[in-house]
């Protein structure tokens, strides 16, 4: 770097002009292009936005929200674009894997490819998977318990741009330096001596997130134990908001573990702390334990919340009411209860003895048997019953069969001494797809499919919808099959090259696999932009499934304030219930409702969060304390907001009820 | 039912996919290996039995009680079957039960610290006699080879002759890697300042793949090694074309080579600096260093006298064995 005064490094920190990509190697050209792509698509959105004067409608209605609704459709959308980039490093995996065999190196060096792999399993995790079941959960549950909004709204809008904060600084760091090399959980000692800004970022956008979805944790767990409707005990709860009950519980436990664990890895690399080196008495599994101890859980907050999915959606499905309820909702809790206790089946061959070893293996597989009994009772849920196999139906049909099987090698890889052999193969890459594809991933297209009338007013096109359902079927097996093959056949994950020219067959068949994923993406896009495009045409009821809980007994889309009275819930399956039982909406006597006043301060701490992020990672010190000092500030000067909450007229309530969409058509029942 | 008519149960349904690929996983040569591979075995043909009719019931029955078919009963309020939810519950539990057992004997029998008892199917052998021990050290990236039985090392290239017991004691220099032979054994880790162990035979002869199996940074693709499994005679050659080699890994040609290098072919050294490994696992292999064991014993003997020193502590000072490795500090 050439030499500049002491000024401009105070001004700028380790930033310069050459950590932009502008050098004339491989790895730069490919982030020339994709920058340009990026910046044309971004100029063409925000131009468009300009051009029809939607920044205030942005600003006003969506950005400074503080309704559940909105913040889960920003959840949804922010899961779904950060869906391509994260798929777009797989298709860059999958292809250079299919190519570098002998001779041919391929086109990404390590230093490229393992950025890839680092971002690509961050991502997936932190900002597709999470932001996908947060949004289904907050666009949901507050409507299945008859509440008006979350507990803590603005909490809930502060979460999201916490969450954003973190993804801006992943998205900067594909331009402006580089990522962390240190796979998806930044293992040190990798992530100790991995010099630039690569692992910064990855802390500092994990810390932001992080942040944001312990606090939406704390929110949910208020807001299911103090806001539901009256009658509603915990046990006429539905299933989807018991398992986001407990989801929510396992946030609130292990997140400030993964804070901690970034915490102590960033003292030991911003200021010279020992905790994870071997020098001084450090050690690197005290990390590996730290980090499990947040990491086993994690996979359990992903998938219980699509158990709850999968449950509202059999039942509703199969014209039936929930099997085995109670052992649905005592299974939950064992699921989240013994998630705690499996940790240590990540790093069996660390050597920790025959007596720790069988203790967690017996642990994990004891996980086992309350997911199978909710297999059994989806099963039993269909039997007798009137199964319609619409879009949210079939994509639960794939999660039974695919899900099925992933749970089957699951428990392979518990086997203690099996997985001496299976640790770290491309085995265990295939079955962790495979439970998080077939369960997380197929769960939230079932959610998006099933509750995507209620947001809108009108369904989703249903042929698209099963052209994106067979290729992510189709796909996956043909993506993830070769790789449990490889798996046995002693290949192990994280492989840039390969010498061995018999395998490259399976990675040119996995490679075509990732393929067909990418059409199924495509056809989902594609069946959004379909049914926007003719949504008269798709335009349903307030109730189109035959629905059996309480969001389907508002208007679809529901109005801002949810209710205009608060349901009393009598059974368990609330709205089937109250239809059975001739209900009559009310149509008079609307009484004003107080409802929060948005607010942009969320905007704000967000944005100063990653400005603190980006400012840490360049060891720009003057900017991380402003925009600290700048987030407690603006955190300080919201309580002095004494009016935040506004009142919603008995007229416009009375305008909505006689308005709002509350056609009855149950155009998918009619089957 | 013996273990090799479950592996054939088992692959049936693989068989058709796994013909033309080498799973060797499967079938490995190396007799721990081949107990772990059927402990593998044995839990799939276990967990099949509660799996493969679940799979099979969920297409029925979605079939069956489709909504077109009108044929079929439909009980919209049947939601509770205290038999089956005793079924339900009670399946899954008998399974894992029975997996449960073959895991915590497995776990305990295939301890990779375990010293082998047999090194085939076939008869006792007595360890202590045989055993040929190996001291690993993962560098950046590539792999270190100690033989001190025989006082050779070498880089990148292990050999041992078949059906003989080897004793690997493992550490790595900086970066935590995973040392795997998949035909020979399961892998274990390997961390700077700590030993692990591993116990190993091989029942055939060959030259099989050896890596690391746990990323550890921009080396790591290329961290491979040979393992030779060799006739008696061909191990005696081996270890004389080492000898013969006239190549010295002394403590600053060691310096040298822990300097991290990528796709590093096999090289061989006749002699090595006496207690080279031990400085290595206990960090003192630069000058001015104090080894851990070193720094651990004076601690304990400044303990001793200190405030807080308590008679246990006394009792366990007496003896200031190096402490520096976890669990398999007295395996010297």
């Amino acid at each position: 770097m050439p030499h500049r005064s002491e000024f401009w490094n105070f001004l700028l920190g380790n930033l310069s002009l050459s950590v932009l990509p502008l050098h004339n190697t491989l790895e730069d050209r490919i982030l020339q292009v994709t920058f340009v792509i990026v910046a044309f698509s971004g100029a063409v959105i925000l131009g468009w936005v300009t051009v029809k004067r939607q920044w205030g409608y942005l600003w006003r209605e969506w950005f400074t929200t503080v309704d559940h609704k909105k913040l889960g459709i920003m959840y949804m959308i922010l899961a779904t674009v950060m869906l391509l980039r994260g798929f777009a490093d797989a298709i860059m995996m999958r292809s250079q894997q299919a190519i570098a065999f002998g001779s041919n190196m391929g086109y990404l060096p390590p230093e490229h490819y393992d950025q890839i792999f680092t971002a690509h399993g961050a991502i997936m995790i932190f900002f597709v998977a999470m932001a996908y079941i947060v949004g289904l959960m907050n666009y949901v549950m507050p409507l299945q318990i008859g509440a008006r909004d979350v507990a803590f709204p603005f909490l809930n809008n502060l979460s999201f741009w916490l969450t954003v904060a973190g993804v801006m600084l992943f998205m900067v760091s594909l331009f402006v330096g580089s990522f962390s090399r240190a796979g998806w959980l930044g293992y040190p000692p990798v992530s100790e001596y991995q010099t630039g800004p690569g692992v910064d970022y990855y802390i500092w956008g994990l810390q932001l997130s992080g942040l944001g979805t312990l606090l939406t944790g704390i929110n949910f767990v208020v807001t299911i134990l103090k806001m539901r409707a009256p009658g509603m005990k915990l046990m006429k709860m539905p299933m989807f908001t018991w398992t986001s009950l407990c989801t929510s519980g396992l946030i609130v436990v292990t997140f400030p573990i993964l804070t901690a664990a970034l915490f102590l890895l960033s003292m030991d690399r911003y200021v010279g702390t020992h905790f994870f080196t071997n020098d001084l008495g450090g050690n690197v599994m005290m990390y590996i334990n730290l980090i499990w101890i947040w990491g086993h859980p994690e996979v359990y907050i992903l998938i219980l919340p699509l158990f709850g999915v999968f449950s509202e959606i059999v039942a509703t499905f199969s014209g039936k009411r929930l099997f085995g309820y109670s052992s649905m909702v005592y299974a939950t809790a064992s699921i989240m209860i013994l998630s705690y206790l499996v940790w240590l089946h990540h790093f069996f061959t660390m050597g920790s003895g025959p007596d720790v070893n069988s203790f967690f293996a017996l642990t994990t597989m004891m996980i086992s048997i309350p997911t199978g009994v909710k297999i059994f009772n989806w099963l039993f849920t269909m039997y007798r019953g009137r199964v319609r196999f619409d879009v949210p139906m079939l994509w639960t049909m794939g999660f039974l069969f695919t899900f099925t099987i992933g749970g089957m090698t699951g428990v392979m890889l518990s086997v203690a001494p099996a997985d001496f052999l299976l640790h770290n193969s491309l085995f265990l890459v295939a079955h962790f797809h495979n439970v998080i594809i077939g369960g997380v991933v197929f769960g939230a297209f079932a959610g998006i499919n099933y509750w995507f009338p209620k947001a809108f007013g009108f369904r989703l096109d249903a042929f698209w919808g099963k052209v994106s359902f067979w290729c992510w079927q189709i796909g996956f097996w043909v993506a993830f099959g070769p790789l449990y093959i490889l798996g046995l056949m002693g290949v192990t994950r994280r492989l840039s090259h390969f010498e061995d020219p018999s395998l490259q067959k399976w990675f040119i068949i996995a490679a075509f696999g990732a393929f067909l994923i990418l059409l199924g993406i495509g056809a989902f896009l594609m069946q959004i932009y379909v049914s926007v495009r003719h949504r008269e045409r798709y335009a349903v009821g307030h109730d189109p499934w035959g629905g059996r809980t309480l969001e389907w007994s508002t208007s679809s889309p529901p109005p801002a304030y949810n209710f205009a009275f608060t349901p009393v819930v009598r059974e368990r399956d609330a709205w089937a219930d109250m239809k059975e039982h001739g209900y009559k909406r009310p149509l008079e006597d609307f009484r004003p409702i107080h409802m929060p006043k948005n607010t942009g301060t969320g905007v704000y701490i967000g944005m100063l969060g990653f400005g603190f992020g980006f400012a840490m990672t360049w060891f720009i010190w003057w900017l991380a304390i402003a925009c600290f000092v700048g987030m407690i500030a603006v955190a300080i000067g919201h309580t002095f907001h004494y009016h935040r909450e506004e009142t919603i007229p008995a007229e416009d309530i009375n305008k909505f009820e006689h308005t709002g969409n509350w056609k009855p058509g149950v155009e998918g029942a009619a089957a | 039912m013996s273990v090799n008519r479950l592996r054939g149960l088992a692959l049936l349904p693989l068989l058709a996919i796994l013909a033309g690929c080498k799973a060797v996983l499967l079938n490995p040569p190396g007799d721990v290996a081949r107990q772990q591979s059927d402990v593998m075995i044995t839990s799939v043909v276990l967990i099949s039995l509660i799996i493969v009719p679940v799979l099979v019931a969920i297409g029925v029955i979605a079939w069956r009680y489709r909504a077109s078919n009108r044929k079929a009963r439909y009980q919209p309020d049947w939601e509770h079957s205290s038999q089956l939810e005793l079924v339900v519950w009670a399946a899954p539990l008998l399974i894992i039960i029975a997996l449960g057992a073959v895991t915590w004997i497995g776990t305990h029998q295939l301890d990779p610290y375990r010293p082998l008892s047999r090194v085939d199917d076939g008869s006792l052998i007595n360890y202590k006699a045989r055993a040929l021990e190996i001291e690993v050290v993962s560098l950046d990236w590539k792999w270190l080879f100690f033989y001190p039985q025989y006082g050779i090392a070498t880089v990148n290239d292990v050999a041992a002759p078949v059906k003989v017991p080897i004793h690997f004691k493992l550490t790595s220099s900086r970066m935590m890697n995973s040392f795997f032979v998949p035909a020979l054994v399961g892998q274990i880790y390997t961390m700077a300042g700590m030993q692990t162990e591993l116990h190993a035979a091989i029942e055939k002869p060959g030259v099989y793949k050896g890596f690391s199996a746990n990323y550890s940074g921009l080396g790591y693709t290329d961290m491979r090694f040979t393992f030779r499994a060799l006739s008696r005679k061909g191990f005696e050659k081996w270890i004389a074309k080492a000898r013969a080699s006239g190549h010295v890994l002394s403590l600053p040609a060691y310096r040298k080579l822990v300097e991290p290098s990528r796709n590093v072919p096999a090289e061989y050294f006749s002699t090595y600096a006496s207690g080279l490994y031990h400085r290595i696992l206990n960090m003192c292999t630069l000058p001015g260093q104090v080894c851990m064991d070193k720094m651990m014993a004076a601690d304990a003997r400044r303990n001793q006298w200190g405030p807080e020193a308590s008679k246990k502590s006394q009792a366990r000072s007496v003896s200031t064995e190096p402490q520096s490795q976890t669990r398999e500090s007295s395996a010297h």
